[in-house]
């Protein structure tokens, strides 16, 4: 290169929702000791990766994918940090609930926990989460889950109760595993293809021959990923963990963990295999299958609310691993829409149960009951973000649904369209039965009277975080246009990606070229 | 520990030790060593400190907590990735800085303030798991 290029100011853009959250962790830990000032820097952190994502998302909108390679090192060679309107779409959708998480936990975390270093460590997972979204490199998707992984280790023990240990070892155990299988299907691609980014191996996959060895690891990334984001038979981890932690802490697992699990299946198999691996998206179609029904059947089986909610959370990765097992744009459209969704509704489910925990005695619905009288504003939140989950018409649970029946009827995959259906169905059991136990069901005469949220301090604030996610829920229901052209346009760019791979392999890095 | 031998040679040893490591850290810029391998010897000297003189004086001559130094650590790692943003070169590209009067000078650069910051992440974060298990077992 005889003219060196200068750097693009927008290239930045991509590197600012990753990195702010790392410098605010940071800060955050140097000031160990001091819950005030951490807590004032987890909030400004995550709200200032909220104002990047935004930042980045209206640029990607309007001019298409940014590349930051780091260093300046060309992409082959060099790592890539890459937003398109999927990964910065999801990276907006994601900093917007960790800002309503982190708001609730003001209320949620006693002075205990802030000690223990609940900021910090949230404020590192909600880097890692940003860092899976915008990532262009497959070894560092895998570090990026590290990063995630090692900070929710550290938040789901805090508080240090026996239950909590139990469910952090079943969680620990399983989800290294998965990522080491990650680590040996990302070595095994390396040794086909010689590359690690996304967008190259795009194009040197492709150029395989389908064999044996492709579908091997195929399946290693699906086993893995599929662990990740709790598919069946993988999923029995999350119930089993999520309802131990504080319920802010239950609200960002559910609401980002997943997800990224979720996000990495649609990137490795819309992008790095684009085709081929059949039997790899075979499986994935009774995975999904069987997760959505076993899940919502979990839900209604379930006597503790935050297990309920756990198992709700499974049935709807279920759901949106249908979307990509469909794989036609409207299918995949429905699946980035309901991974939107699902980032808001699982999160205020949570909330309303660690709600409800506080509200009445305890977790256990068999014996709650009659919280109407003395928390109606929880009653009806819990209600408007049942209906959403269910995937009633008013609120943003239902279109993606409609997408996904449509496209499945269209691409003739019925056992998903009934899957999906039934899943609903279930579902709205599991909601309905827990709704009438806990609010509705009169309290027993001799039950000490539920205490509401104000007397027990930070009721304001833990009820106006459950409150602006559940008007996000209808809002998003009433007027779902700007969440379906995000998802068409990323379903559309998912599907044909060689824009984002000449960007990534093109532009090389916006950077100085080295000699 | 009581032992009059180790507590007249914990302060030379400890002296020479953290030089030893600062040495490491710079030497890492051409030459193998660098922040991960200094700070691991830096720690051995506080956890030679540690075992010596116990774990007040320890928090005592530190001032902050080790934690806090993990995390400054970080800061600075992660503001030597930005530095290349005021001239215009991409994330994490290295800008080094030869003033007049040594233009050989190779140490003032954004590559070795990472490494420096990685070298307070380990000695903070392995300070802190000393200090961790030590108060535990009392």
């Amino acid at each position: 290169m005889s003219e060196p290029v200068i750097a693009d100011s927008a290239a930045w853009l991509v590197v600012w929702p990753v990195l702010l959250p790392i410098l605010a962790a940071s800060l955050a830990v140097a000031a160990w000791g001091h819950g005030r000032a951490q807590a004032l820097i987890g909030i400004l952190g995550v709200a200032a990766q909220f104002f990047s994502a935004v930042l980045l998302f209206a640029h990607v909108w309007s001019n298409g994918p940014v590349v930051m390679s780091m260093g300046g090192w060309p992409v082959p060679f060099g790592i890539a940090l890459v937003a398109d309107v999927f990964g910065a779409g999801l990276t907006v959708a994601a900093s917007l609930v960790a800002l309503v998480i982190i708001v609730y936990s003001l209320g949620d975390t006693s002075e205990q926990y802030r000690r223990a270093g609940f900021f910090p460590l949230v404020l590192a997972l909600i880097a890692g989460v940003a860092g899976a979204f915008l990532t262009g490199d497959i070894f560092n998707l895998y570090v990026w889950f590290e990063v995630t992984l090692i900070s929710s280790f550290g938040l789901i023990v805090l508080g240090g109760r026996r239950e909590q240990i139990d469910g952090a070892v079943k969680y620990a155990f399983l989800n290294l595993l998965a990522t080491t299988f990650l680590l040996i299907a990302i070595g095994l691609l390396y040794g086909m293809t010689g590359t690690l980014s996304m967008a190259d191996l795009s194009t040197k996959v492709a150029a395989l021959p389908n064999d044996a060895t492709l579908e091997t690891v195929a399946l290693l990334f699906l086993v893995s990923l599929g662990m990740k984001a709790a598919l069946f038979p993988l999923y029995f981890w999350l119930p089993a963990a999520y309802h131990t932690p504080l319920p802010a802490v239950s609200a960002i697992f559910a609401a980002l963990l997943t997800k990224v699990g979720v996000y990495s299946l649609v990137r490795v198999f819309l992008v790095v295999f684009p085709e081929g691996a059949d039997l790899a998206r075979e499986t994935m179609v009774w995975a999904a299958l069987a997760t959505m029904v076993l899940g919502a059947l979990g839900a209604l089986a379930e006597s503790d609310i935050r297990r309920f909610v756990s198992f709700t959370v499974v049935s709807g990765v279920g759901v949106m691993v249908a979307g990509l097992a469909i794989g036609t744009d409207k299918a995949l459209l429905g699946a980035i829409f309901y991974i939107v969704h699902s980032i808001i509704i699982s999160a205020a489910l949570f909330m309303a149960a660690g709600l409800v925990s506080r509200a009445g005695a305890g977790s256990d619905i068999e014996n709650l009951s009659g919280l109407y009288k003395g928390a109606p504003f929880l009653a009806v939140a819990f209600l408007l973000a049942g209906l959403s989950l269910i995937g009633i018409p008013p609120f943003a649970g239902f279109w993606p649904k409609v997408y996904l029946v449509q496209a499945g009827l269209e691409a003739g995959a019925y056992a998903l369209v009934a899957g999906v259906l039934t899943a609903g169905f279930l579902t709205m059991l599991a909601v309905g039965r827990t709704f009438a136990l806990v609010f509705w069901r009169a309290a027993p005469d001799d039950a000490p009277l539920p205490a509401s949220g104000a007397q027990q301090g930070g009721g304001l604030v833990l009820k106006g975080a459950l409150g602006a996610l559940t008007f996000l829920t209808i809002a998003l229901g009433l007027y779902p246009a700007p969440v379906v052209d995000v998802s068409t346009r990323a379903a559309s760019e998912l599907l044909s990606p060689q824009p984002y791979i000449d960007v990534v392999l093109g532009e090389a890095g916006n950077g100085e070229s080295r000699p | 520990m009581n032992s009059l031998i180790l507590r007249t040679a914990t302060p030379f040893l400890v002296g020479l030790t953290v030089l030893f490591s600062i040495y490491v850290l710079l030497r890492g810029h051409n030459e193998p060593g660098g922040g991960f391998i200094g700070g691991l010897i830096g720690a051995s000297a506080f956890a030679t400190y540690i075992i010596s003189e116990g774990t007040n004086a320890i928090r005592r001559a530190l001032i902050v907590p080790p934690i806090a130094i993990a995390g400054i650590g970080l800061f600075l790692a992660g503001l030597s990735g930005v530095a290349s943003i005021l001239f215009g070169d991409a994330f994490m590209t290295g800008q080094w800085w030869f003033p007049d009067f040594k233009p050989d000078l190779k140490y003032l650069s954004t590559v070795v303030l990472f490494d420096i910051g990685v070298y307070m992440v380990v000695v903070g974060a392995i300070v802190s798991i000393i200090l961790g298990l030590e108060e535990s077992g009392q």
